[in-house]
């Protein structure tokens, strides 16, 4: 037995430190308020940045067009009314649960090595579900009215209908996006008041100390911080469950074939915690390299998000058998036929790529090698954000392309203007990003203080 | 532009212009050449009326005063009286539409009408019940008059080689031919006119050719068929018009004729093919229906046998069926042949044969022939004398040879189109340039009113006067419903002119027909729609011994063949520029703006072509390219074309895609012929089509029997049907009122597209243009849908109609957010347009996908941009803005209506006094629609039927709309088909 287990140890890779090298206080604080205060960024990041903003462009643009024309500007058809607005508002709120995953629950499950990493990550769920947000809106047919979806007490006499999981819909998306928003901000007001007593120009200093709230982190506003952090994470631990679960129930209340499955609300968070953890891993990776902070975002975060990405992707995969098998075990003919035309049908090609993407090339992270191979393990990343999309499309549009009338049975051909906005909302997060990144400290400076005093660097 | 600009100006007479005249504008206008002023009257009307007036104070005063005096005498003109058709009111009550008894035309032939008018103005046309060629139904191209009358394109004024002119001047013009014919007795004259029934029309014809002894009749008709009438005379030694009575056939053949979809008489015959074929219980009997047909059609839908053969080999198919039903032995080749012959032996006077319009005279021959042994005649089948018989000296063929002969010199085209319209391999454009004068009639500046002299716009047939016969003779008074929008003519007031009746009134002119009507009578027929004891009485015939001979031999492996049909709703192309028609699916192929090459599987197969690939077509040296269509059913090694596609003229017209088959068409072979070249080129074309998918997937949606199957289950709509689950999460509803369901029976539904059509009419249903339809954007809110069962080449061939189901446990009332769909108190599932955000989560779930979603802006909100086109909505239902569902509200305005009248007279609704567009237009009465709370109403009677049942009944949505199981009567003799339709699905 001993023996054994000397062999294992032998065996096991050395863990990873969340944090390497020897680090103070002082140079921790400087060098992440550095980015922010010095301004002096890279000529890459401003190219990146206005390559962004291009897409910003388009996106307005896009939107624009969209709202003067009609939504029958993209894609969609009778018999698939929703398409890319619906598929991309998923793949949005997918990508922002990661952050809420590391700040909240990985916080509460006392994980250290979420320190320098869930800065970013929670900023990356904001403005994911800033994108997020705007699809169900965008979608509609009449956006100005969007509003009707509020239980706003008014003359026209307008109130919610409750049994549509639309109006659930709503109600999670902005719980979720408010709670993002102050949890955020809660975390940032330390940071703020480093930033503040570290700025220089008087500009700055104003910014940063409305911003911080009168923060001088005292003791008890550190006790308070404390409590308050730990509560709002307690709070935002269920909405990563809650608010993709009803996402999910928008295709699951339905009776169309393909959407009518309870396996959704589970096997929509895992894909949601899947593609979220693929997103982070596509900014953290350059993100570290770009501003050389190898040594505060280490090899273990990228190991540990690797991880989790397979943890989550196999449960996805799990969904996809099972959605499979309820499909023929139902022994309904039309769920049957719906799950064989998917594989076969017009959308076979999307389907088995996305299989190909989320199943296939996922198995690759089982490998340590892999895992540490940065430039690898980025394009895996961006494999399963591609995948992850196509998931969601190949849900919104197969169902419906294929149900119970065959009379009625079309395709929908995608518009420039569905990858205009796409793209263009994508272009858009990366630009918030970008944003983020220069008025922002992107690595949370008092947890990374925190980390390298536990390791006993600081004095 | 400069008219001079070519010329060297003559600058020093310039100068002397310049020196006494006002201030001017350009070199041109001081020359103030021919060239300058057509120019300005070309280009700025407004400019060129104030040109030539160099008005001094006193002229100006003088015209003031004659303006002034005159403008009053613009309401001067003798008021005329119509008379409504239900009510008669004192006055017209605003938002009460009022009824009014009319005929429309169908080439040439009336059928009765009834026309909505809501402040006079006409939005939609339903069937005249007491019209013996409506019975209250309509078709599809009926319902789309109000459109075409409302066209913006429509000519609005006189042209004198193009440029707009006056009336007067015309007559002034026409004044002096008329004067210079009575000389010459017509010498040189011509009419060149339609196919046309109308008893004054005739009469005008009649007394003109005894004003003018020379003067030539000829008649261009390029749908007409003249097979028929040849062969009766030859048979009968006179040219009759054959009656069928399909409700007394046990036994039907058709010999390549289309009853159903096609013929003055088909709304008439389609009602009475289906009253013979109502089976509600076991003890009920059906006609048999046997089609052998050249390219697939309606009638071939609903035949019990249908067999697919080229257009050649009718005519020995025919020859073969009669010898054996003469011969003793009843064997006949091919085997079903033999089945048949049996069958038609014994219904025996109770059979009828029916021969196609557009087949030869010998298959008219052989069919008369057998109805004749059969003792048919005078049963099944009676002949009149020809309401269209109008005496002519040729067609457009002999008009051409006569202006080529120089005996024509002056061409009246009266209606026709043979520019567009003429066989190919005749040069009208050649012969009508050598006119001395060429003068059209017509609602549109078509391709002959660019060539002729004259173009004089026509009155619409809701706008003048007429008169006109249905298939059986039956005279009905064309009263109009609007004094001509455009200043339009009658074809009477025309025919006048030329009899040197410059003004006649167009009523007067009809009038004058039945001088022999009292008033009292004469106000009757104006609302009755008919006139009384104006129906032909059939003759008596005796059948010659010899019937001639055929002169057409199969080919059964030569090359193609080529099959014209005319698109059964643009028909000649005249109604090319109607969007309704345009959008609105073609029965079988479900194509919409744009026309095909239909071809069959095998012979695609063979020549390895796919939907949408172009080929090109090439017969006698003229050719036309057109992508083909892959057509179950339809006949191998032959191509079917239609007809009325390829216009160049009309804003509608030509955004729809599709070539024209006139380009192919010869004198010689006007609707088949062989020797037919196929050279398949690069490339595809898009063809929009409105169902993509053929094939039931195994799935029970129309289930059908044989009758004897019928007989023995009454039930058999449930056999192997999955089980209706019972239990919902939500409590039921509670109806104390009314509640409202429909019952669409599969048997009559021919699949004729009125109902769609009607509710297009009825319920401001937009139309989206051919790159929207091919999107998948149309927005009927009641489709037809199309399936095939069995094999490619033979398949069977089925019918359902699909409007809202108005569940009672609907799936889009729990999915809305906003309660933009709601259920009513009467049953309805009731769409909020102004409460609609356009989630379009309703449609996502709605398992018949009956929703339609306003993906654009459709309907034209701004009423100057609107254009004259909004006046043929319906009041009564919204117009829905972008952004919003829609769907089938079962005619709740309808409803509505009927409620309030109720409620006013303190009483129920009674049964049958709701009546939805769809319902209404049916001409088999397929769909009934009604209260189900109410006991023994049509509905209720329909939904106890033992083969009702529920589409998609499993999934608990408990549609209103139930549908009855399909009953078909096939020969058990004829093996394989009997035993593949006993089974569901």
């Amino acid at each position: 037995m001993a023996d054994a287990a000397g062999i294992r140890a032998k065996k096991a890779p050395p863990r990873l430190p969340v944090l390497r090298g020897r680090h103070d206080f002082p140079e921790i604080s400087g060098r992440i308020s550095a980015v922010v205060l010095d301004g002096k960024l890279p000529r890459l990041f401003w190219v990146a940045f206005f390559v962004c903003f291009a897409f910003v462009l388009l996106f307005l643009y896009s939107i624009t067009y969209l709202i003067s024309v009609g939504i029958g500007a993209i894609g969609i058809d009778i018999p698939v009314v929703w398409g890319t607005m619906i598929s991309n508002f998923v793949w949005w709120i997918g990508i922002g649960h990661a952050g809420t995953l590391i700040s909240a629950v990985l916080l509460l499950l006392r994980q250290p090595w979420r320190a320098s990493i869930n800065r970013f990550a929670e900023a990356m769920t904001l403005f994911a579900v800033a994108m997020a947000g705007l699809y169900p809106i965008l979608h509609l047919g009449r956006p100005w009215f969007f509003y009707w979806l509020l239980p706003l007490p008014n003359t026209h006499m307008h109130w919610p209908q409750w049994r549509s999981p639309l109006v659930w819909d709503f109600a999670a998306i902005s719980t979720y996006a408010t709670v993002s928003l102050l949890f955020w901000y809660m975390g940032l007001l330390p940071d703020l008041g480093v930033l503040r007593d570290r700025a220089k120009s008087r500009f700055a200093q104003l910014f940063y100390g409305i911003l911080a709230l009168g923060w001088c982190g005292s003791a008890f506003h550190w006790a308070r911080y404390q409590t308050v952090y730990f509560l709002m994470a307690a709070l935002a631990t269920p909405l990563v469950v809650s608010v993709h679960s009803i996402v999910a129930l928008d295709f699951t209340f339905a009776i169309t074939p393909g959407y009518h499955s309870t396996i959704f609300p589970p096997y929509f968070v895992a894909g949601a915690l899947f593609s979220g953890f693929a997103m982070v891993l596509t900014i953290a990776i350059p993100l570290r390299w770009a501003f050389a902070v190898e040594d505060l975002i280490t090899l273990r975060h990228m190991d540990n998000a690797a991880k989790l990405m397979i943890a989550a992707g196999m449960i996805v995969a799990y969904g996809y058998t099972s959605e499979a098998f309820f499909a023929w075990y139902s022994g309904q003919p039309y769920e049957r036929a719906m799950m064989a035309e998917r594989a076969v049908g017009p959308y076979a090609p999307l389907f088995w790529t996305m299989l190909l993407c989320n199943c296939v090339v996922l198995q690759l992270l089982w490998l340590r090698r892999v895992r540490l191979n940065m430039p690898l393990l980025f394009s895996i990343a961006l494999v399963i954000n591609i995948g992850m999309w196509l998931e969601r499309y190949v849900i919104v549009v197969t169902g419906p392309s294929r149900d119970y009338l065959p009379s009625s049975w079309g395709e929908q051909s995608l518009t420039w203007l569905d990858f205009g906005i796409l793209f263009g909302s994508i272009g858009t997060f990366f630009a918030l990003v970008f944003l983020f990144i220069r008025i922002l400290p992107a690595i949370t400076i008092f947890e990374v203080e925190e980390l390298a005093e536990e390791k006993g660097g600081a004095a | 532009m400069s008219a001079i600009a070519d010329r060297q100006p003559d600058l020093a007479a310039l100068r002397l212009a310049a020196a006494g005249r006002e201030p001017w504008r350009g070199l041109d206008e001081l020359a103030d050449t021919a060239e300058f002023r057509r120019f300005v009257e070309a280009e700025f009307p407004a400019t060129a009326e104030r040109l030539p007036l160099s008005l001094d104070r006193r002229t100006l005063l003088k015209l003031m005063g004659a303006s002034l005096s005159l403008a009053g005498l613009t309401a001067c003109s003798e008021a005329e009286r119509i008379v409504p058709y239900v009510h008669q009111p004192e006055n017209i009550i605003p938002g009460k539409p009022l009824y009014y008894a009319t005929a429309l035309a169908s080439d040439g032939y009336g059928i009765g009408a009834v026309v909505e008018s809501h402040e006079g103005r006409p939005t939609k046309i339903e069937g005249n019940p007491d019209h013996p060629a409506s019975r209250g139904a309509t078709d599809a191209v009926m319902q789309a008059a109000v459109l075409s009358l409302f066209d913006p394109e429509r000519s609005r004024a006189p042209l004198k080689q193009g440029e707009p002119a006056s009336y007067g001047d015309f007559l002034k013009e026409i004044a002096g031919l008329a004067g210079g014919s009575i000389a010459s007795g017509g010498q040189g004259l011509a009419l060149l006119v339609e196919a046309t029934t109308s008893p004054t029309a005739k009469a005008q014809i009649n007394a003109l050719k005894a004003r003018y002894p020379r003067l030539r009749v000829f008649r261009h008709d390029p749908l007409a068929a003249g097979s028929g009438e040849q062969a009766t005379a030859k048979l009968f030694g006179r040219a009759l018009a054959p009656i069928y009575h399909f409700d007394r056939a046990d036994v039907i053949v058709s010999l390549d004729a289309d009853f159903l979809g096609d013929g003055p008489g088909r709304l008439a015959y389609a009602r009475q093919f289906a009253d013979r074929r109502r089976v509600r219980k076991a003890t009920d009997t059906m006609s048999r229906l046997y089609v052998i047909e050249s390219t697939p059609t309606i009638t071939g839908a609903a035949a019990d046998h249908r067999r697919a053969v080229r257009p050649s080999a009718v005519e020995s198919i025919a020859a073969a069926i009669k010898a054996a039903l003469e011969g003793d032995n009843h064997e006949a080749e091919p085997a079903w042949a033999s089945a048949l012959v049996e069958d038609l032996r014994g219904a025996g006077r109770n059979a009828l044969v029916v021969p196609g319009a557009h087949q030869t005279e010998f298959v008219h021959a052989l069919a008369f022939a057998m109805n004749a042994r059969l003792d048919a005649i005078g049963n099944t089948l009676e002949f009149i004398e020809p309401p269209d018989a109008l005496g002519t000296d040729g067609d457009l063929a002999s008009l051409c040879q006569a202006i080529a002969g120089r005996l024509v010199d002056t061409v009246v085209v009266l209606g026709s189109n043979p520019l567009h319209t003429a066989p190919s391999d005749i040069d009208v454009r050649k012969a009508f340039s050598d006119l001395k004068l060429l003068v059209h009639w017509g609602l549109y500046r078509d391709e002959t009113a660019f060539l002729a002299r004259w173009h004089i716009p026509a009155a619409h047939e809701l706008e003048g006067w007429s008169d006109i016969r249905a298939y059986d003779g039956t005279a009905s008074i064309v009263q109009p419903l609007v004094e001509p929008l455009f200043g339009g003519k009658s074809l009477h007031q025309l025919l006048a002119a030329l009899g040197g009746e410059f003004n006649a009134d167009m009523q007067a002119l009809v009038r004058r027909t039945w001088a022999a009507m009292d008033e009292p009578a004469w106000r009757k027929a104006l609302r009755d729609g008919v006139v009384p004891n104006s129906t032909a009485r059939p003759v008596a015939v005796g059948m010659a011994a010899d019937i001639g001979a055929g002169a057409r031999r199969v080919s059964a492996d030569g090359p193609l063949e080529v099959r014209f049909v005319a698109d059964p709703w643009l028909r000649d192309g005249r109604y090319a520029n109607s969007s309704w028609l345009q959008e609105l699916p073609r029965p079988l192929s479900k194509l919409v703006w744009g026309n095909v090459a239909l071809i069959s599987p095998a012979t695609a197969q063979r020549l390895g072509l796919g939907n949408g690939r172009v080929v090109n077509l090439a017969r006698n040296g003229r050719d036309l390219d057109a992508p083909v269509w892959i057509t179950p059913g339809q006949p191998d090694n032959t191509v079917t074309l239609s007809l009325g596609f390829g216009r160049k003229i009309g804003s509608v017209a030509t955004m729809a895609e599709g070539y024209d088959a006139f380009a192919l068409r010869t004198a010689d072979a006007a609707w088949f012929a062989d020797g037919l070249v196929l050279t398949v080129r690069d490339g595809s074309a898009r063809v929009a089509t409105t169902q993509h998918h053929q094939a039931m997937e195994g799935r029970a949606i129309i289930r059908h029997a044989t009758l004897d199957a019928f007989r023995h289950d009454p039930h058999f709509v449930r056999d192997g049907a999955p089980t209706e689950p019972t239990e919902s999460l939500y409590p039921d509803w509670s109806y104390d009122q009314e509640a409202w369901g429909m019952a669409i029976d599969q048997s009559a539904c021919i699949g004729c597209m009125a109902c769609v059509s009607a509710c297009q009419a009825e319920n401001n249903i937009a139309t989206v243009g051919p790159d929207e339809a091919a999107r998948g954007h149309e927005m009927h809110w009641l489709r037809i849908d199309r399936y095939y069962a069995g094999a490619i080449d033979d398949p069977d061939i089925f019918f359902q109609p699909v409007p809202c189901m108005h569940c009672e446990k609907a799936p889009c009332e729990v999915v809305c957010p906003v309660n933009a769909t709601t259920h009513t108190h009467d049953g309805l599932n009731a769409q909020v347009y102004n409460r609609c955000i356009g989630t379009r989560y309703c449609s996502q779930n709605c398992p018949y996908k009956v929703r339609r979603f306003n993906f654009f802006g459709y309907q034209e909100f701004d009423k100057q941009s609107a254009g004259p086109q909004q006046a043929a909505r319906n009041p009564d239902v919204t117009v829905r803005s972008r952004g919003v569902m829609e769907k089938c509200t079962y005619c709740v305005q309808r409803i509505s209506e009927k409620r309030i009248r109720a409620q006013i007279e303190n009483r129920e609704i009674a049964d049958g006094e709701v009546v939805t567009a769809c319902q209404q237009a049916c001409p088999t009465q397929a769909i009934v629609f009604g209260d189900l709370n109410k006991k023994g109403s049509g509905v209720a009677r329909e939904k106890a039927a033992p083969h009702n049942y529920a589409l998609l009944e499993e999934l608990n949505t408990r549609p209103r709309t139930t549908y009855l199981g399909k009953i078909t009567n096939p020969n058990d003799r004829i093996a394989g088909k009997s035993r593949a339709e006993a089974a569901n699905g």
